[in-house]
C-alpha cells in the first residue's frame, strides 16, 4: 500500500513537472540557505578556532585600552619576563607595507616586536636566527621573514643575510621561518617581524605598546600568570580596571564559540522560517491539486479506497514533494559549497553532517504537518459527491 | 442476494422536499440479469447509488447479502463497494493519467493484493474484453468501446457479486453498444449477476427481467 502511494506519488509529482518544482522552491531555498549559512558559518570559525589552539594553552593576551598618561614601552613589556610565573613576554605592533627583493615587489603583514614573541608563538626558524635584545636596543634594521615572503621576495628560503627594503629602508634577513602546518584563515600571508624599537622609529602611529602576549611557564601557572600580569598593570594605571582587557585562549575560544551559536541560531531560525514558508506553499497547491482531482478521488472512492488509502496517497505526495525539495536543496548546497571553496581555498568549507540530517527531518514534518489538512479534505470527499464533480 | 424494503432518497430543495426514490422495493437474486429502464431525471442513477453503496437510503432498509447497509461503516462500505460490486459507468470514469492495466489493477491495490496475483488478474480480465495488447495505451489512445471495456475489464478484476452499469452503452454507438452487450452477455452465461440501468429499450430489453422506474417508483415489466 505504501509502496503503491509511494509510485502514485511519483506518477503526480511527474505529470505536472513544473507546478511540483515551484510548489518544492520554498523548501529547496529554506533547506539551501540553512545547509549552506550554517556549513560556512561553521567552516569559518573551525579554522580560526584551529589557528587558536595551535597557539598553545598557555597564552595571554593583553590589551591596553586607555593608558592614561602612563603608556607602556616595550622595555616595561620584556620587565614582565622576570616574573616567576611568566616565562615569555612580547609586545606586537602590526602594521602593511610594500616589500621589495630581487626586483619583486609585493605586499607583506609586518609585526614589529621582541625576541619573546617566537617562543610565545611558537616560530622556529629554519634558516638563520630570530632577533635578539640587541636588534631592539640598537633598533637594527633587521628582520625575520616567515617562510613563503623569503621564497616570494627572494626566491629560496635560505635566505639569511640577503637584503630587503621595506618602505623605503634596506633589513638584513637575519633568519627565515619553518613552513607553517596550520591551513587555516592565516596560512599562507607573507609576514615580516622586525624589532619594536626599529617599528616604532620608521612608523608614525606606532609610539607605545597597545597590545602584547606573554606564555605562562605551564598551564598551572596560567592563573598566577594572569594575577600578576594584572597586578602589574592595576598599580600602572592607577586600579582602574576598565583601561586594560587580559584574556587567555579558553576565554578567546568561549567568546568564539558563543558568537557561532547565536549566529548560527539566528541563520537556522530565519532559514526555517523559509522551510515554513515553504510548507505553506506545499499546502496550498495540495489544496488546489485536492480541488482539481475531485473526479479522481470520486473514482478511486467508488472502486473501493477508503479514507485511509486516500489519505495515505495524498499525505505521501505531500512528504515526497517535501522531500525531494529537501534533497534538490542539499544537491544545491553541495554546488555552492564547492564553488566557495573553488574561489576561497584557504578555508575548507564542508558541509556539516547534523544540519543535513536537521533539513531532512524538518522538511519531513513540514511535508507531514502541511500535508494532512488537504490530505483529510481529499479523504473526508463523499463517492458521489466526488463523482458528480466535473 | 440485493433486497430494497420501502426504499426512499430525499433531496432537501430549500423548503420543499424532493423524492428521488419513492418507497421502492425490489429483489434481485444471485446470477439474475436485470435491467432498470427510464426516462432522464426519473431516479436511475440514484438507485444505482444506493445500490452500489456509494449513497445511503434516507428511509427503508437496504440488505446486500442479507446484511443492512446502515450499519456499515464508512471503511465497511469502502470494502463492499471494493469487493463485491463492480461499477461501470457511462463516462467510464479511467483515470487518464494511468495505462489501461494500471487501471484495471486499481481496485486490486485497494484488496491489497500480491503483486504477481494483480498481474495474473489484469491480464486475465483484459483478455476477457480483448484487449490484452492495449495493456500500455492510455485512456486518451483509445476508442470509447475500448475505454467502455477497460472499465468492464476494472470491473471483472476484482471478481465482484454485483456488475452494477449505470448507461453502459449511452456515450456509444450503436455498433459498439452492441458489443459492449455481448461482454454482459457473456458475463451473464458465466453465472454473474448484472444490473443495468438505461433509457433505451432496446438494451432494456436484452435483460431477463425488465424494471421500469417513473418518477422515483418502480414497476416490474413483463419483457
Ligand atoms: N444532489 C441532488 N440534489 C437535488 N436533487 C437531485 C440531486 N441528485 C439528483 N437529484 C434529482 O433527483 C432526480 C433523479 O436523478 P437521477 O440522477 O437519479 O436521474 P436519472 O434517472 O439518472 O437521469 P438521467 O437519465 O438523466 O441520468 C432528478 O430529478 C434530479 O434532479
Ligand atoms: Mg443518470
Amino acid at each position: 500500500m505504501i509502496l503503491q502511494s509511494v509510485k502514485m506519488a511519483y506518477t503526480a509529482i511527474l505529470s505536472n513537472k513544473l507546478r511540483s518544482f515551484l510548489t518544492m522552491l520554498g523548501i529547496i531555498i529554506g533547506v539551501t540557505s540553512l545547509v549552506v549559512l550554517v556549513s560556512l558559518v561553521g567552516g569559518a570559525s573551525d579554522s580560526v578556532t584551529e589557528g587558536i589552539s595551535e597557539s598553545g594553552k598557555t597564552l595571554i593576551t593583553v590589551s591596553i585600552l586607555k593608558d592614561k598618561g602612563k603608556p607602556l614601552t616595550w622595555e616595561d613589556v620584556s620587565e614582565l619576563e622576570k616574573k616567576e610565573s611568566i616565562s615569555a613576554a612580547a609586545p606586537a605592533g602590526n602594521t602593511g607595507s610594500t616589500a621589495r627583493g630581487r626586483g619583486k615587489s609585493v605586499d607583506i603583514q609586518i609585526t614589529g616586536t621582541t625576541p619573546g614573541y617566537f617562543e610565545i608563538q611558537n616560530l622556529k626558524t629554519a634558516y638563520g636566527r630570530t632577533l635578539k635584545r640587541a636588534d631592539l636596543d640598537n633598533s637594527t634594521y633587521s628582520v625575520v621573514l616567515n617562510n613563503r615572503a623569503a621564497k616570494e621576495l627572494l626566491g629560496t628560503d635560505d635566505a639569511a643575510g640577503e637584503e630587503v627594503v621595506i618602505g623605503g629602508k634596506t633589513y638584513r634577513v637575519a633568519g627565515v621561518l619553518e613552513k607553517s602546518k596550520v591551513s587555516g584563515w592565516n596560512a599562507e600571508q607573507m609576514e615580516a617581524y622586525i624589532p619594536y624599537s626599529t617599528l616604532m622609529r620608521s612608523a608614525d602611529d606606532i609610539r607605545y605598546v597597545n597590545n602584547f602576549y606573554l606564555t605562562a611557564d605551564s598551564q598551572e601557572e596560567m592563573k598566577n600568570a594572569e594575577t600578576e600580569v594584572t597586578d602589574f598593570l592595576k598599580t600602572r594605571f592607577g586600579n582602574d580596571e576598565k583601561a586594560f582587557q587580559v584574556m587567555n585562549e579558553s576565554q578567546i575560544l568561549e567568546l568564539m564559540e558563543s558568537t557561532q551559536r547565536t549566529l548560527m541560531l539566528m541563520l537556522g531560525g530565519i532559514a526555517g522560517i523559509a522551510l515554513l514558508v515553504g510548507g505553506i506553499g506545499i499546502m496550498n497547491i495540495m489544496l488546489v491539486s485536492v480541488t482539481e482531482r475531485t473526479r479522481e478521488i470520486g473514482i478511486r472512492k467508488a472502486i473501493g479506497a477508503d479514507y485511509a488509502g486516500i489519505m495515505t496517497q495524498f499525505l505521501i505526495e505531500a512528504l515526497a514533494l517535501s522531500l525531494l525539495g529537501c534533497l534538490i536543496g542539499i544537491l544545491l548546497s553541495w554546488g555552492i559549497i564547492q564553488t566557495v571553496n573553488w574561489f576561497l581555498p584557504q578555508y575548507h568549507f564542508r558541509m556539516v553532517k547534523e544540519v543535513i540530517l536537521a533539513a531532512t527531518a524538518f522538511s519531513a514534518v513540514i511535508g507531514v504537518a502541511f500535508g494532512i489538512y488537504p490530505a483529510d479534505k481529499a479523504a473526508k470527499k463523499k463517492p458521489i459527491d466526488a463523482l458528480r464533480f466535473s | 442476494m440485493i433486497q430494497l424494503k420501502g426504499v426512499s432518497r430525499i433531496y432537501q430543495m430549500g423548503e420543499e422536499q424532493f423524492y428521488a426514490l419513492r418507497k421502492v422495493d425490489l429483489h434481485i437474486r444471485k446470477g439474475e440479469f436485470v435491467s432498470i429502464v427510464g426516462p432522464s431525471g426519473s431516479g436511475k442513477s440514484t438507485m444505482m447509488n444506493i445500490i452500489g453503496c456509494l449513497d445511503c437510503a434516507d428511509e427503508g432498509q437496504y440488505l446486500l447479502d442479507g446484511q443492512p447497509i446502515e450499519n456499515y461503516s464508512e471503511k465497511e462500505l469502502a470494502r463492499v463497494r471494493n469487493r463485491k460490486i463492480g461499477f461501470i459507468f457511462q463516462n467510464f470514469n479511467l483515470l487518464p493519467k494511468l495505462s489501461a492495466a494500471e487501471n484495471v489493477a486499481l481496485p486490486l491495490i485497494y484488496q491489497r493484493l500480491g503483486t504477481a496475483k494483480q498481474k495474473e488478474r489484469v491480464a486475465w480480465a483484459l483478455e476477457q474484453v480483448s484487449l490484452k495488447d492495449r495493456m500500455g495505451h492510455r485512456p486518451s489512445q483509445l476508442s470509447g468501446g475500448q475505454q467502455q471495456r477497460v472499465a468492464i475489464a476494472r470491473a471483472l478484476a476484482s471478481r465482484p457479486a454485483l456488475f452494477l452499469a449505470d448507461e453502459p452503452t449511452g456515450a456509444l454507438d450503436s455498433r459498439t453498444g452492441r458489443e459492449i452487450m455481448d461482454i454482459f452477455h457473456m458475463l451473464h452465461e458465466k453465472g454473474n449477476t448484472i444490473v443495468i440501468i438505461t433509457h433505451d429499450e432496446g438494451v432494456a430489453d436484452q435483460a431477463e427481467r425488465k424494471i421500469r422506474i417513473r418518477d422515483g417508483r418502480l414497476s416490474e415489466v413483463k419483457i
